[in-house]
């Protein structure tokens, strides 16, 4: 046994140097001074081709790596200011807008940027008619003109022809979007991939597409080194900007999904800023000496969606009810503090045309004094998709207890998020907490998706929120939102998408609940670091660390 | 999957009969795996049809134009029957091709080049710890049996297969990283060698051995080592039991005690009669659960930020990226056969009596 023990313990001091040897390891845990490391949930990236890519996180990649014609000005965001365009001029029938480019620019490849860019640029956004492509042809454009209706008129003259005299706000708003992004044509053309012409494919390439899902071909203060799903975003800096180079080296997006792993990652200095942090996390990052919040309201807001097939949801008397039996307050001071902010619209706070109208707060006596008018009086049971996350649960659990005062039992059919987004995109929810993100910074996108719905049958073309829900939307409501479309003086433009609110806010199955804020620890050595009021408006070319 | 029983069959047979026997064995074991493959991807392709998620919706997200959502329906094969749609997928599978996958963009099996190299460092790493720690833990449990020892190490070894494992790598996160700053934080590798070191074989451990890049061979190891040791912990629990049970079976044996009558040391006994003995049934045990932490373990992959091939699945079966899940599931199936097939032949080696003569 002797002899035993002696292995046993030779074998014990073995571990025990090991333990030492990592304890013993410097704790490294600052990250470098020209290196700025975000932690963020970066699974929403399905592509990095700026034709293609509509998420949220690539929105604001794209944004500080590839260059715009005009961009949003954030001194007054219902305003535009010219990024690769120096100035522009909209004819007098107002169909043409013709862009005056910036001298001497050159793309990170050190091609020349020239107007043949702008418009090829467009080109392929139309013709390879990914998701986002709808945001250019609104405007009439198609495979077949657009050669003719974007074109360069000159190297440093970009005209662009739209099919109806618009508002100028409206184009010039969709200009800024993502998908308006100027890509190196020489530098694509190179890696085009062959495709055979077909019925669903007409063109003979891919205008890059597969190259570019993962490269990189802009001309913005960054530079794409690389994208690795689920992993990491890098971004360096690009030495040939034309504007004011950026003070940072890099810029490193990591893939980090859970707040409480961002928290922990953001105290002890291993990333610099941590962009998914939930309520519960926010006291811990406030109270400390060295962290700071930063925060913006975002563009998506979030409803309650009363699928207008179930005929109770579908009572005018339910429908008003419903707006009365959400405890707003509760909601706003505890559930979405920090994260969010009360908003009974559907037009997000900054936007043109934005109405402050909070009418409704919890009344359960009126409400039931709606169902008892609707025929309803004891209440009725319904079903709720509600997807397992916070603050959806949240309001979910809120909404179901104050609901049933009034006497409307809800069931809760909780899912993960893309499960509940297909059955409401099926139209076979009843009840479902929806969230839309605006598509580009322009009062349409909301107003297109919340009020016009022209087929309201199963086979509908036009699948917007108003569909979904199946709400044959007012004739009059809808003709006013195109109205407001191509009303050229934008104060009476805003008025009247204030008006259009103003009437959905009264008849419409969706109850609005609040509109998001984005919200950022940061530590306190990064200067200069403002979230925008957009995704594609969050700049990282002045941040810098000290 | 055992390999058929058939030592005494084939033995004392004629040449040709023996020849038969052994054809008879591949092809018994062939139809084996074909049916494992067939199952697999029958499993694999339901599963992917009845989860309530419409799979355009991760190639598009939810903003694509109503078009563009038929269109890619079209594309992707889902408006043909189901018949079909399984036809035109085993076809596809069949030559080897998994397709892409539609939340990297990439062919699915350039990702598995990438992922799977992670979760077999992590998992190797983990089973060394687990059985260098786990057998002699179980020897000495056996040895003194009843003592104080055995008592800890089946505390120890209950604690490590009751408690949830990702509750015990948020603690140790916690702990070791948060408080005590240790060990890294999660991931494979610090943001600052992401661009001074290039993986050959993907083993950060061994390439940054191979390269004598100390620091980052320093700096890998100090993110590898929590995960690994809570992996080693959760097999060293099984292993340690394991042993102790083979041991004690062993101890009681008759040539133990004439052994010890020919008056040999105590640890000779133990270590190469007892211990040799016990080593056959334990190497089934670790290689199964080598071959379990090879699946990738999801909830610790979850909890460090380690881009295995556990949380390359569960990312994409969350977002019915189904091409994804077929390939991974394949290559996960293949790695057990294989490990099976292996451990058998071990078996057979260590153990003369299983061999054929």
């Amino acid at each position: 046994m002797h002899t035993f023990g002696t292995t046993m313990r030779r074998l014990t001091a073995g571990a025990a140097i090991a333990l030492i040897m990592t304890a013993a390891a410097p704790a490294y845990a600052a990250t470098p001074a020209d290196t700025l490391v975000q932690a963020w949930a970066i699974d929403d990236i399905i592509s990095m081709d700026p034709g293609e890519a509509f998420e949220l996180s690539t929105a604001e990649i794209t944004a500080n790596t590839y260059s715009l014609l005009v961009r949003l000005d954030l001194a007054d965001t219902s305003k535009v200011k010219g990024d690769l365009a120096e100035s522009w001029t909209v004819s007098d029938d107002g169909l043409t807008y013709t862009f005056k480019l910036k001298p001497g620019m050159t793309f990170a490849s050190g091609n020349p940027i020239t107007a043949e860019d702008v418009a090829w640029s467009i080109e392929r956004v139309i013709k390879m008619d990914k998701s986002p492509a709808f945001i250019l042809t609104q405007f009439g454009l198609n495979g077949e003109n657009v050669t003719e209706k974007a074109k360069a008129v000159d190297p440093t003259t970009f005209s662009f022809t739209v099919d109806k005299a618009y508002a100028p706000s409206f184009v010039l708003n969709c200009l800024t979007a993502t998908v308006g992004s100027v890509v190196d044509k020489k530098l694509v053309l190179e890696h085009v991939a062959p495709v055979t012409v077909s019925a669903e494919s007409k063109y003979d390439n891919d205008f890059g597409n597969a190259w570019l899902k993962t490269n990189f071909a802009g001309s913005g203060p960054f530079k794409l080194r690389e994208w690795r799903a689920n992993e990491v975003v890098v971004l360096e800096r690009n030495d040939t900007y034309f504007g004011e180079k950026p003070k940072l080296a890099r810029v490193i997006y990591r893939h980090l999904k859970e707040s409480s792993g961002q928290r922990l990652a953001l105290e002890n200095g291993d990333v610099d800023i941590a962009r998914n942090i939930e309520p519960n996390d926010l006291d811990a990052i406030s109270g400390n000496a060295d962290l700071k919040l930063d925060s913006a309201p975002k563009g998506t807001v979030y409803f309650i969606s009363q699928n207008q097939k179930n005929p109770n949801l579908a009572k005018p008397e339910v429908i008003e009810a419903f707006k009365y039996l959400v405890d707003y307050d509760a909601i706003g001071s505890t559930l979405i503090k920090g994260v969010g902010e009360v908003h009974q619209t559907f037009l997000p706070k900054g936007v043109l045309g934005e109405l402050d109208a909070k009418p409704y707060k919890l009344d359960v006596a009126k409400a039931k004094e709606l169902l008892a008018k609707a025929g309803l009086p004891d209440g009725f049971t319904v079903t709720m998709d509600v997807r397992s996350i916070q603050p959806i649960t949240g309001i979910a659990e809120s909404f179901q207890q104050t609901a049933a005062q009034a006497g409307i039992k809800i069931d809760i059919i909780p899912g993960d998020g893309k499960q509940t987004l297909t059955k409401f995109r099926a139209r076979t929810h009843d009840i479902y907490i929806g969230q839309w993100g605006q598509d580009y910074f322009d009062p349409n996108s909301n107003a297109e998706t919340f009020t016009i719905n022209y087929d309201n049958s199963d086979e509908g073309k036009n699948k917007t929120l108003a569909w979904r829900n199946a709400w044959d939307v007012p004739k009059a409501l809808t003709e006013e939102a195109k109205a407001a479309l191509t009303e050229k003086d934008s104060e009476k433009r805003a008025a009247m998408y204030r008006d259009i609110q103003q009437k959905f806010l009264e008849t419409s199955p969706f109850t609005m609940i609040y509109q998001q804020t984005e919200v950022a620890g940061v530590r306190k050595d990064v200067q200069n670091f403002k979230l925008g009021p957009s995704f594609d408006t969050t700049f990282l070319g002045g941040v810098t660390k000290e | 999957m055992t390999l058929p029983e058939t030592s005494q069959m084939v033995a004392g047979r004629s040449k040709g009969a023996r020849a038969r026997g052994r054809a008879a064995i591949v092809a018994r074991f062939l139809v084996v795996i074909v049916t494992t493959y067939l199952g697999l991807l029958a499993v694999t392709f339901f599963i992917g049809r009845v989860i309530p998620i419409d799979p355009v919706l991760a190639v598009l997200g939810d903003r694509a134009p109503a078009h563009v959502v038929e269109r890619v329906r079209e594309e992707m094969g889902l408006n043909l029957p189901l018949y079909q749609q399984f036809f035109r997928y085993l076809g596809d599978a069949l030559q080897g091709n998994f397709g892409t996958s539609v939340l990297t963009t990439n062919p699915v099996m350039t990702d598995i080049r990438r992922v799977l190299p992670a979760t077999v460092e992590l998992a190797t790493l983990g089973t060394l710890i687990g059985s260098l720690i786990g057998v002699p833990l179980g020897v000495l449990a056996a040895v003194k049996r009843g003592s104080l020892i055995d008592q800890a190490v089946r505390i120890v070894g209950l604690i490590g297969y009751s408690v949830p494992i990702f509750w015990l790598a948020l603690l140790s996160l916690l702990l070791f990283y948060a408080q005590l700053r240790w060990v890294a934080f999660p991931g494979r590798i610090d943001v600052v060698y992401e661009y001074t070191f290039t993986p050959r074989t993907g083993l950060f451990l061994l390439d940054s051995l191979w390269q004598g890049q100390w620091d980052v061979f320093r700096d890998v190891f100090r993110h590898i080592i929590l995960p690994a040791s809570l992996l080693g912990y959760v097999s060293l629990a099984y292993i340690s039991r394991m042993t102790r049970n083979f041991m004690l079976n062993e101890l009681s044996q008759e040539y133990i005690v004439a052994a010890r009558a020919k008056g040999l040391s105590e640890t000779r006994i133990i270590w190469f009669h007892a211990l040799r003995n016990a080593a056959v049934p334990l190497v089934t045990v670790i290689a199964l659960s080598y071959a379990s932490l090879l699946e990738g373990s999801v909830l610790t992959e979850t909890v460090f930020a380690w881009p295995g091939i556990g949380l390359y699945i569960t990312n994409s079966l969350q977002n019915a990226d189904m091409n994804a899940v077929l390939g991974g599931t394949i290559v996960i199936g293949s790695i057990f056969i294989a490990i099976n097939i292996l451990s058998d032949i071990l078996y057979r080696t260590l153990d003369p009596r299983t061999r054929a003569r």
